[in-house]
């Protein structure tokens, strides 16, 4: 880092990003805060209304419900992906012609669009013509995601765990193959166990990459909306309402432009405060480390 | 228990083929097959499904205009992402770090909050219903990720490859395009990749953004859904074909996946 110049010219060069970047949040971003502080009757009236929306958000029951129901999600998320996604990747093949073959399989589920995967997850597990729901109510299990809300929620879960775990796998591999082999050979020679290697070795070496799942794993799970849209559509009732789902019902569905850009913005700035102390608590680690 | 270790990532990738296996599997059925009954292959196997998605324009063009639009994102975001992430990574200039994190903050805006901005912003400019907005909306997270990558990557080649070639009497554009760009080609198909797959996937600001002319094939899908019924052969037959293009492109870059992210600078 300490190594560079100081050019000004660097903002030549990054100007064209600025530019392009600008265009799609600034002013979207000011758009939305410009509703955010106003009514409207429709004929492009506007009255300036003030705080009231964010008040009133801030008291509603139905964004608490939707929040705390987020919270869950991504929290369920990160704690069955992250354990799960480094135990697979430690127990992949770390060389020969089989870690290409693990490697795009396992990358498949990353690339399907979104929705293709909600479809894809709603027949399997539907339960008279899906194989998963079908073999579940075989097995006496009562399974039916579309009236319970328990069978919604795990199908949900286990819907995300298919879809993103793979990125964990991939980001905890990489971490893992950049271990030079003396390490191990000196950790044999110590005759060190499995969980000290993994304690004092593999885990140290794949903080970073770790930081970087765990922070694109709670970014993209907190904003997630196409696959349980198409899942589940936020049902049975509202058990499975997360935010942005939430957010385009109020914003597309009932036009209140209003709320919905208030809840627009207390979300985007969740998002980032969560983030940024995610950001702050693991990297202060590595200053001490 | 070492000898049992392949059984962990051999049983998740079963897991991870079985619900594709499903949808496969329902596109070869007729609908009737599917609605009337279980079973586990298709008894009666049908080609049909393909053959209505090949010859109807409205099926197959959703997926040129979704190939148009991902390509032209994808090259936008690179091409620009390129002598970003060079000044990120050579120079000091004022206000650096705060612009490399307020980039990074774009990655965490979500879709469902731009979504109708988006529409009235692409509206009032005129390009609602084109290619080039859905390219430009997903610069929108593509471009932060590209310069997170790139700047990685050529973080590690060594400052004094450009301090030779200008010894050499090279100029900087001649030097940037011979010489440095095929020194970090790796660092660019990753880019380039997750750029692809990022503006593939996604679907809510692409389905805002386009009503007829540009509509990406993965709107197609849900049209059909509610219009005609529930064609689940011809869904599931759609859905299959939605994986190949990401099938390609992983088995091209492979041996750069894993990397990609784990250059990046946090």
């Amino acid at each position: 880092m300490s190594n560079k110049v100081e050019n000004q010219k660097g903002w030549l060069f990054v100007l064209p990003v600025v530019l392009l970047v600008a265009f799609n949040a600034v002013i979207p971003l000011m758009t939305v805060v410009n509703y955010s502080v106003q009514e409207t009757f429709g004929n492009n009236e506007f009255f300036f209304e003030g705080v009231t929306w964010f008040e009133q958000l801030l008291h509603s029951s139905r964004f608490h419900d939707a929040l705390r129901r987020q919270l869950l999600f991504t929290g369920m998320v990160l704690v069955i992906q992250m354990p799960l996604g480094v135990a697979i990747a430690l127990a992949m093949p770390r060389r020969g012609p089989w870690v290409s073959v693990c490697l795009v399989l396992m990358a498949m589920p990353l690339l399907i669009p979104w929705n293709v995967v909600g479809a894809m997850w709603n027949i399997f597990a539907l339960p008279d013509i899906g194989l998963l729901g079908r073999m579940l109510n075989e097995i006496g299990i009562d399974y039916n995601f579309t009236q319970g809300p328990v069978a919604a929620w795990v199908t949900l879960v286990a819907m995300d765990v298919w879809h993103w775990t793979s990125l964990v796998v991939l980001l905890a591999y990489a971490g893992l193959s950049a271990i030079p082999d003396a390490y191990y050979q000196a950790a044999r020679i110590d005759g060190a166990s499995a969980w000290a290697v993994f304690r004092h070795i593999q885990l140290p070496k794949m903080k970073r990459v770790l930081t970087i799942a765990i922070l694109l794993r709670f970014m993209d799970s907190f904003m997630i909306y196409t696959e349980p849209f198409v899942l589940t559509g936020g049902g049975p009732g509202n058990s499975t309402t997360l935010l942005s789902i939430d957010l385009v019902k109020l914003a597309l569905g009932q036009f209140d432009l209003g709320p919905a850009a208030a809840m627009s913005l207390v979300y985007f700035l969740i998002v980032l405060v969560i983030s940024w102390l995610f950001y702050t608590l693991m990297t202060r680690d590595e200053a001490e480390a | 228990m070492k000898r049992l270790k392949w059984l962990v990532p051999t049983l998740y990738i079963l897991f991870l083929l079985l619900p594709i296996y499903w949808l496969v599997s329902m596109s070869f059925k007729h609908t009737n097959e599917i609605l009337g009954g279980f079973t586990l292959w298709p008894r009666n196997f049908t080609l049909d499904n393909y053959r209505t998605i090949f010859t109807d324009p409205t099926w197959y063009g959703g997926y040129i205009n979704s190939i148009i639009y991902v390509l032209m994102n994808t090259v936008l975001s690179v091409a620009v992402a390129l002598p970003a992430a060079y000044a990120f990574s050579r120079y000091r200039f004022l206000g650096d770090k705060h612009l490399f994190f307020w980039l990074l903050t774009n990655r965490m805006a979500p879709p469902a909050v731009f979504a109708l901005p988006f529409f009235q912003l692409y509206s009032a400019v005129g390009l609602f219903d084109t290619h080039i907005a859905v390219a430009l909306a997903h610069c929108l997270f593509n471009i932060p990720l590209a310069v997170w990558i790139l700047e990685g990557f050529m973080s590690g080649v060594p400052k004094e490859l450009d301090e030779t070639a200008y010894v050499d009497g090279y100029g900087f554009w001649r030097f940037f395009i011979r010489i440095f760009l095929p020194t970090i080609a790796a660092g660019i198909g990753v880019a380039a990749f997750f750029c692809f797959m990022f503006s593939w996937v996604e679907l809510l600001l692409a389905k805002t953004l386009t009503s007829v002319w540009a509509k990406p094939i993965a709107a197609t899908m849900t049209r059909t859904a509610s219009t005609s019924g529930y064609e689940l052969g011809l869904l599931a037959a759609a859905g299959t074909l939605t994986i190949i293009p990401g099938a390609v492109v992983i088995w091209f870059v492979r041996n750069y996946i894993a990397r990609g992210f784990a250059l990046g600078r946090v």
